[in-house]
């Protein structure tokens, strides 16, 4: 069983919820993001979603764009990303790694080259956004076969007869987009989520968690009581994007940073 | 099956998931795999129905003004001295440029499909007034994602679209140009993608537009050949057509891709020249990968990320191109080749004093090829060139690069 199992189950078994940052790989640079990572782990996270820097990030908003951008600016490769997934596990064996991004760096470096290194630097889990289980043979089988997690998203506009076939494909968690529209946006429509985890909860064991339109302890705890989890995005990397770009980050201010994931967990932890 | 053995067959395309060989197909987020499934299958409905064709046909006749002529361009051929050259005016298609032709098929569409708003990408701003043309025409909302480096430099489009009734967004992320226009017009579809119509200009994006806008611009290849049948009595020796994401360039080739007798070449844009790396010519000088909804030929660095690209022309200025040129490319059924932004320029002002014919910078690029290739063939032969647009639009860029303040 795969690290983002046995912790998935663990989790389930002692009622916690799952809580899921993410953040850009290199944003505002690589020392910097591996500080981040840590403190995040110490502020709750429980899986690390670390988002690999692309030009063209077409189903993000403004705040992730920038985030992006601040690590184009330094130039952040997937290569970069999967070392610093490496440092990261040389410190840490609990905390599960996914990395989220979009198709063109993976399929440059290729696919059995990237599910190689991406094995040997000990990530858990890949979610590629603009990859669909139809097109995703190639890469999905050389990911499984490495034993990495293979996620997809479910979104409001998917049918039930594609996601019955998603979930099929995917192992880890399922990734439930919370909204119609990009990452950043507002969340407004809390029943239609509930309705569709619980259409979805009748076809799949596996965990279910929703991300998009997270942005504090609240909101957390809303859609952590539909579901196995949360994602939170947009609002860690805006905070995230106030950071001085400096190699060393003191204390305070990665702990301010990392402060919505700290209350996340809280206002989770106390649904129980 | 090699590439060769596949070309002797009758040639098809693209496969029920929008393959053109290892190209095109569908790589969205989840969000709209909904909506370009449900477009696929409104298309595969439509495009079997003769009254759908008999509709568009009627707005192209009546609204566009085609067929558009095939006309001799004597001065240039004997300029030239060689093959006789003709050009297909879409130059004088209403609004200016061929782009009109897909997005009048798919404003029919958007009425089929009950959808009450359009969003549209724009380099040149070309196909931007040829969506906000038919968005005034259906009384449909329309907001075009324009670069706002590509806004200062077609300033003329900028304040016709907003004539025409069309919000013009200005893209403030990454480059600031057309490939940032398209992710910013999938963000938008993403997110009204219950009310919205998504017409992309050019035979990118996810399954089925490579497909539909390719259908819909095929008009083009076939009034050519019953034009050449009419004019010289047999098929054309040659055709050569721009290619920025290659929608007039296929819409003049598919209708001739089995008559294997007729040579093609898609004129990429060689900005400062290939070498310098300084260009928009992905076929030419770039590496299959993934962006926008398919697997294309794209100028990508080793690391992924998606190359800034340069072209005089903004039409050009895309590090994409559709899929299946890419498979054309494979197949060896086109000849992909790149002329620069100086050959451009002296090819706009060629056929302007020439011919009397100002082009667009664009199709520019296809007379600067097209010239060259004319005075390697024989005076018995016939070339037609795609005169995909025409450069009033464009007289502000070269005065600009001539040093002339209008
Ligand atoms: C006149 C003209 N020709 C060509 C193009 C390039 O597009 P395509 O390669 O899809 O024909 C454009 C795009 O704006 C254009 O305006």
């Amino acid at each position: 069983m795969s690290r983002l199992q046995e912790l998935a189950n663990k989790a389930r078994g002692d009622g916690r919820k799952l809580l899921i940052p993410y953040l850009v790989a290199g944003d505002p640079n690589l020392a910097s993001s591996a500080q981040l990572m840590d403190e995040l782990v110490a502020q709750g996270a429980d899986i690390i979603e670390l988002g690999i820097p692309f030009s063209d990030p077409a189903s993000d908003g403004p705040v992730i764009q920038l985030g992006v951008e601040r690590a184009l600016a330094k130039k952040v490769t997937l290569a970069n990303t999967l070392q610093l997934v490496r440092q990261f596990r040389a410190r840490n064996q609990e905390t599960a790694i996914v990395l989220m991004g979009y198709l063109n760096p993976i399929e440059i470096m290729g696919y059995e080259v990237f599910a190689d290194a991406a094995q040997d630097a000990g990530v858990d889990g890949v979610l590629v956004v603009d990859m669909p289980p139809t097109e995703s043979a190639g890469l999905h089988e050389a990911l499984r076969k490495r034993d990495i997690d293979t996620i997809y998203l479910v979104a409001p506009t998917t049918g039930e007869a594609r996601a019955r076939d998603i979930i099929q494909h995917c192992s880890g968690y399922l990734y439930y987009v919370s909204l119609k529209g990009v990452t950043g946006a507002a969340l407004t429509d809390h029943d239609s989520v509930a309705a569709s985890i619980s259409r979805l909860r009748a076809y799949t064991d596996l965990p279910i968690v929703i991300g998009f339109g997270i942005k504090d302890g609240p909101s957390a705890a809303a859609m952590a009581a539909l579901s196995d989890g949360v994602i939170i995005g947009s609002a860690l990397v805006n905070e995230i994007g106030k950071l001085a770009d400096t190699e060393q980050q003191d204390a305070a201010s990665l702990s301010q940073c990392c402060a919505v994931i700290g209350s996340a967990r809280k206002a989770i932890d106390n649904l129980k | 099956m090699s590439s060769t053995e596949k070309l002797t067959e009758h040639y098809t395309g693209p496969d029920s998931k929008g393959h053109f060989g290892p190209y095109g197909g569908i790589f969205v987020g989840e969000t709209l795999i909904t909506a370009v499934e449900e477009l696929a299958a409104v298309y595969n409905k439509l495009s079997r129905d003769p009254a759908f064709w008999q509709e568009y046909e009627y707005e192209l006749k009546h609204y566009v003004g085609r067929p558009s002529p095939l006309y001799f361009a004597e001065r240039l051929t004997q300029a030239c001295g060689g093959a006789r050259i003709y050009l297909k005016r879409e130059d004088l298609n209403h609004t200016g440029a061929h782009k009109v032709n897909n997005t009048i098929g798919q404003a029919l569409l958007a009425k089929y499909m009950g959808k009450t708003r359009i969003i549209a990408e724009t380099g040149a701003g070309q196909h931007g007034v040829a969506s906000a043309t038919v968005a005034a025409r259906l009384g449909l909302e329309c907001y075009v994602y324009m670069g706002a480096e590509d806004i200062k430099r077609q300033a003329p489009n900028v304040y016709r679209m907003k004539l025409l009734g069309a919000h013009v967004v200005a893209v403030e992320s990454g480059s600031r140009t057309l490939k940032d226009a398209m992710n910013e017009a999938l963000r938008d579809w993403a997110t009204n993608v219950d009310n919205t119509y998504y017409i992309i200009g050019t035979v990118a994006g996810p399954h089925p537009y490579p497909q539909l806008v390719r259908d819909f611009q095929c008009v083009i290849g076939r009034e050519v050949k019953a034009q050449a049948l009419e004019e010289f009595g047999k098929l054309p020796d040659a055709l050569v057509a721009c290619v920025g994401g290659g929608s007039n360039a296929i819409g003049l080739f598919h209708p001739f891709i089995d008559d294997r007798e007729v040579a093609m070449y898609g004129v990429e844009a060689g900005g400062h020249g290939l070498e310098t790396g300084e260009h928009a010519a992905p076929l030419s000088a770039g590496k299959p990968g993934v962006l926008h909804g398919n697997r294309t030929y794209l100028m990508t660095d080793e690391g992924g990320q998606i190359q800034d690209t340069h072209s005089v022309s903004a039409g050009l200025d895309y590090p994409g191109v559709g899929p299946e040129h890419a498979w054309l490319k494979d197949l060896g059924r086109v000849h992909y080749v790149a002329a620069t932004d100086e050959e451009t320029l002296q090819a706009f002002h060629q056929l302007t004093r020439m011919e009397g014919i100002i082009p667009a910078l664009e199709s520019s690029h296809a007379v600067a090829y097209a010239t060259r290739l004319a005075s390697t063939m024989k005076p018995e032969q016939n070339l037609v060139v795609n005169l995909s647009g025409r450069g009033d639009k464009d007289i502000e860029t070269v005065a600009r690069i001539e040093g002339i303040s209008l």
